[in-house]
């Protein structure tokens, strides 16, 4: 309780036939305890603020003109990333100049500023930073999670055009040709 | 030497105080929240910057937990009841009891093949981690369907027959992903794959807030 003891409570009038006045006051400790002990259980129950949604459009798929429709795109405007297993992100640029560079998604602002270094250069061919494709390639060893850290990161640059497509067969083999350091030996997947 | 004698004062609080702010603050969260659906997998999900929140009503969550096992769910009953029914008529040699299909309606999400769904309505199967998951692959299944694709399409057409009939008050219904981090991208994939399938070329990642997921997050951020 609030209320220690204090040994000396009535002492006065002992003896004294006087009735007592009752005192009106309650103890409210035990209410209290139980208004708080609710309020635990209310907290931990309830969600209490909801989670986020990230938007995610996909183009719609027709069956019949599949491969026709693909438009031809400039590689000067492109920027391709390739999600790789254990966190790994790789960028480059197109088929020509296969300089794969690995970087991490443990710093997320590197992959800022591989966007950001090329909104610019395509800015200053193109005039506009909006004309940036930007190409996301998850490797089958990638998770969830590396998918959506991309796609974080495209809401953030406000990059307009995007595209999630398949790790093919060319990309691994010239990855792999980067990796080893033998550019030449992709020359077979150019177009 | 004189006695001192020092006042003795009493150690009473006044509670009520405190009692009030206790209750102000418990009624506070009681109104402005509402109970966590019961949710049978855990998941971490992904941490974004996507500061939207998700719809409030009219929702098809999709769950995947990190083995990549689908759990279909509708957070609105008739809709659920409706769902039931058109998946019947899809798979007609699964019956169900009328006690069955109340569970179901109560149902906030579940992860079977349709042939095992009686039996988890049963309570003979359990609904969680441990459950096989809705088949994505027609080879998973025992009809050979794609059977999440059936369920995304008739989820969706009951809401809109419903709307249409003006039983719920609904705008279309809304699908959101909610994928734990750690699941395999091609998991993912076939899943994105079966609802641009079935036409649902638009929907929602859930994620949370950024701060909350560890492994990807490091140095990283403002």
């Amino acid at each position: 309780m609030a209320e220690i003891s204090t040994g000396d409570s009535g002492g006065k009038h002992k003896g004294g036939k006087r009735s007592k006045k009752l005192s009106t006051r309650v103890d409210m400790t035990p209410m209290v305890d139980l208004g708080f002990l609710l309020i635990t259980f209310f907290v931990l129950v309830t969600t209490f603020n909801k989670p986020s949604a990230m938007d995610l459009n996909l183009p719609a798929k027709d069956d019949d003109k599949e491969k026709e429709d693909t438009p031809e795109i400039k590689q000067s405007k492109v920027v391709q990333f390739i999600l790789g297993p254990e966190n790994k992100l790789y960028h480059f640029v197109g088929i020509e100049d296969i300089k794969v560079d690995s970087i991490d998604f443990s710093a997320s602002r590197n992959v800022r500023e591989v966007i950001a270094a090329r909104e610019k250069e395509v800015a200053r061919q193109w005039g506009s930073r909006d004309s940036v494709l930007l190409f996301i390639k998850p490797m089958y060893a990638s998770k969830y999670r590396n998918m959506v850290d991309i796609l974080d990161e495209v809401n953030i640059a406000q990059i307009k055009r995007f595209a999630l497509i398949d790790f093919s067969e060319s990309d691994s083999l010239m990855m792999q040709a980067a990796i080893t350091g033998q550019p030449q030996a992709t020359e077979a997947t150019n177009q | 030497m004189p006695k001192v004698k020092i006042p003795r004062k009493s150690t009473l609080v006044d509670m009520t105080a405190m009692c009030d702010v206790a209750f102000l603050l418990l009624t506070f969260f009681i109104l402005t929240s509402k109970f966590r659906p019961q949710e049978p997998v855990q998941i971490n999900m992904p941490g974004s910057r996507a500061e939207r929140k998700i719809a409030e009503q009219n929702i098809m969550m999709l769950t995947v937990n990190n083995d990549g096992k689908v759990f279909w769910g509708v957070d609105n009953q008739k809709v659920r009841a409706r769902t039931l029914e058109r998946m019947m008529t899809n798979y007609p040699d699964v019956q169900f009891t009328e006690e069955q299909k109340a569970k179901f309606v109560t149902l906030e999400s579940f992860g079977v093949p349709f042939h095992m769904l009686p039996s988890l309505l049963d309570d003979k199967i359990k609904n969680d981690d441990s459950a096989p998951g809705i088949p994505v692959d027609s080879s998973a299944s025992r009809y050979n369907r794609n059977e999440l694709a059936d369920w995304v399409f008739a989820g969706r057409v009951a809401d809109n027959e419903l709307r249409i009939a003006q039983e719920i008050e609904s705008d279309g219904i809304d699908v959101a992903v909610k994928g734990d981090g750690a699941t395999d991208y091609p998991k993912m994939k076939k899943i994105m794959d079966t609802l641009v399938d079935k036409k649902v070329n638009k929907f929602n990642l859930v994620t949370a807030l950024k701060g909350g997921d560890s492994a990807a997050e490091g140095g990283g951020g403002e």
